[in-house]
């Protein structure tokens, strides 16, 4: 066990993982020499060479229709694309092909293949480069989705995502890759479609994934010196998501508020809402709240996109007006 | 050989080659100043980068030729552009001030590119016919088939010319953009900034063939190489270009060979994936320096004029970031203006 940072915890599992399965390959722009945008693949093109470390042309739908193609054939690519936002173009490869060749083969093939791509606001990169699209992806049967929070997380659920014999789309986070945390050395897996309780607590039950996670526990923390006890749920995979737990947490808590970096209308928020009172309505004493990004494009300018991006501030704001005979506590 | 008769001074100078291009001497002047001031406005903004003053910059510097060059032969307030993000020198040529480009790098309200919306560098004014660009790259291409189409259905004169880097032509809406607007020969104008590196990636490992202009006998238009060094070797193909489009007679591929002086953006390193002499050899092929030197030996420009001009630019930039830094900033009331259309607006 050592302190990493969550880019560190990636580059770890991607290497373990190479190390362990000659099978993986990575594909992607500037991965190599250049050692990713974000610098992810830091270190593999030395270690593996260009047979398994490919720098792509800038053509999204060849680097995810390959990452297809050479899935098909037995190998297990990962996909880097250099945001989500530019995943975009690579949209039917992904949702047309990807999702559901294993079931238009009727079961003779897979698609193991793993697309790893951050996404995010907050870094003034305005609105083609800022977007949280989680909802497009877990939106689709036959993809898995995964937004992992923690350094722990990306590692053990980036070396499952590898591990699966299903198409993995994997959603890091900008504002997540110099975060620090433990993360266990060596084969650590963590299980896609279960979620983690990052702080266990009596009065509310906030849920949140990906950056919105360390967010609502730095809400909680605050929340908790003036009296209010919050469970926070981090849900880790939104498909399959582990509604179990939230539910479970909502019956105990009776209160919930959902936060997501991405737009209220349509988003992973709502789906959570509607299990929740499909699963703990008769538990529940107050409407659940909901907590989101404007409904903008992203801004460029820091004036703007302050104000667009939610906070830990909205969350304990939420939190006080749900609990106002506390809030004096 | 000079004659023996001529006095020493002068047998060192040889009588440089006739330019062959339709300009007088007032507008090459005009074409040295956008170069000259792009160059000087983009190497402001990455010392404002720098200093901590601006979060953002992406560089021109080392296209001024390919970029002016190509713009000059335009028609401006008429004929309309889709730059890439390098492409300062084109918004300057079509009218873009420099007041407004410091207004983009600031992100201020007052920003005619976008109100502080959209990141640096990514130009869009309307009055000057400049479409707004994208980060997601070669987008722009379909769209510039799509206006060309537009002004040929309305019979309008008007010529597109739509701006990328080579790494861009390895996208599928750079064969889909061509392979259209050649079927219905639409007035467009394909321009490739060809500078050998898309972020940190070779050309070889972008493409398999030694040109991108070569690429155009696939689609059905001529395909042009040229050196994207000499603005008036530009300037000479483009303007032929922009003949054939606006006879009528189709789109063509310029493919201008440049260098990229700076690293992909303020935000990249260059020095992990090519090395300083490289950089440093392609500065001996400075566009901007060229230029002058053209001119200068062609008596086009005297020394006088130089330093005018020279002394003009540094004044413009200074008012510009001084103007622009001491704007407003877009207020957080106005986050969701123009999410949609204002009614009664258009």
């Amino acid at each position: 066990m050592a302190i990493k940072t969550y880019r560190e915890a990636l580059n770890e599992a991607l290497r373990e993982e190479m190390r362990r399965d000659d099978r993986v390959l990575l594909l992607g722009e500037d991965i190599g020499v250049f050692e990713g945008a974000y610098k992810v693949t830091a270190g593999l093109l030395a270690e593996f060479g260009d047979r398994r470390v490919k720098d792509m042309p800038i053509a999204e739908a060849v680097i995810a229709g390959t990452a297809i193609g050479a899935a098909m054939l037995g190998l297990r690519p990962v996909a880097e694309m250099m945001t989500v936002n530019f995943l975009l173009l690579a949209m039917d490869m992904v949702v047309n092909h990807a999702a559901k060749l294993h079931y238009m083969f009727g079961g003779q093939t897979t698609v193991p293949l793993v697309i790893r791509t951050p996404g995010g606001g907050g870094h003034q990169l305005a609105a083609q480069h800022s977007q949280t699209l989680d909802v497009y992806f877990a939106h689709v049967p036959g993809l898995k989705v995964v937004a992992p929070a923690t350094p722990a997380d990306a590692k053990g659920l980036l070396k499952a995502s590898i591990r699966d014999e299903n198409p993995v789309i994997f959603l890091e986070n900008l504002a997540l890759y110099n975060t620090r945390g433990e993360v266990p050395d060596g084969e650590y897996l963590v299980p896609i479609g279960k979620a983690a309780i990052s702080r266990p607590g009596n009065d509310l039950t906030i849920v949140g994934w990906s950056r919105t996670a360390p967010m609502a526990l730095e809400a909680a923390n605050r929340l908790a010196a003036a009296g209010i006890d919050a469970e926070v749920i981090d849900l880790r995979s939104l498909r399959p998501a582990d509604w179990e737990t939230v539910a479970a947490s909502v019956r105990k808590t009776t209160r919930a508020i959902v936060v997501e970096e991405g737009w209220l209308s349509f988003g992973p928020g709502a789906e959570v809402v509607a299990r929740i009172q499909d699963l703990a309505f008769d538990y529940l004493d107050a409407p659940v709240q909901r907590i989101a990004g404007a409904e903008v494009p992203a801004p460029y300018a820091k004036s703007l996109e302050r104000v667009s991006l939610p906070s830990a501030d909205d969350i304990v704001r939420a939190a006080q007006r749900m609990l106002p005979r506390r809030r004096a506590a | 050989m000079g004659s023996m008769t001529e006095p020493a001074a002068v047998k060192t100078r040889r009588t440089p080659r006739p330019l062959d291009v339709d300009l007088g001497g007032a507008e090459l002047r005009a074409i040295c100043e956008t170069m000259v001031l792009s160059r000087a406005l983009d190497e402001r903004m990455w010392l404002l980068n720098r200093q901590g003053r601006a979060h953002f910059t992406i560089s021109c510097q080392g296209h001024e030729a390919a970029q002016v060059g190509t713009a000059a032969a335009l028609r401006r307030g008429e004929d309309i552009t889709l730059p890439y993000y390098r492409d300062l020198g084109v918004v300057l040529w079509m009218g873009m001030t420099p007041r407004e480009v410091m207004l983009s790098f600031f992100a201020r309200a007052d920003d005619p590119n976008s109100g502080g919306r959209q990141m640096p560098n990514h130009w869009g004014h309307a009055g000057l016919r400049i479409i707004s660009g994208s980060s997601p790259v070669g987008t722009q291409i379909p769209h510039a088939a799509g206006v060309a189409l537009a002004a040929k259905i309305r019979h309008e004169p008007t010529v597109t010319a739509v701006y990328f880097g080579e790494g861009t032509t390895s996208e599928g809406d750079f064969h889909e953009g061509l392979n259209f607007a050649a079927i219905h020969r639409l007035p467009v104008i394909f321009v490739c900034e060809n500078n050998g590196y898309a972020i940190s990636v070779p050309r070889h490992k972008q493409m398999a063939t030694a040109t991108v202009a070569e690429r155009a006998a696939a689609y059905g238009m001529p395909g042009i190489a040229v050196d994207g060094t000499d603005v008036l070797a530009v300037y000479r193909v483009m303007r032929r270009a922009v003949d054939r489009a606006r006879s009528g007679q189709g789109p063509t591929l310029i493919d201008t060979r440049v260098h990229r002086f700076t690293p992909h953006s303020s935000d990249d390193d260059d020095r992990v994936y090519r090395p300083p002499e490289e950089v440093e050899s392609a500065r001996q092929q400075d566009p901007v320096e060229k230029f002058r030197r053209t001119l200068v030996q062609h008596d086009l420009l005297t020394t006088a004029q130089d330093h005018e001009l020279r002394e003009r630019v540094a004044a413009i930039v200074e008012d510009a970031v001084v103007f622009a830094e001491q704007s407003p900033l877009p207020a957080a009331a106005d986050l969701t203006r123009h999410v949609f259309a204002e009614s009664g607006r258009r």
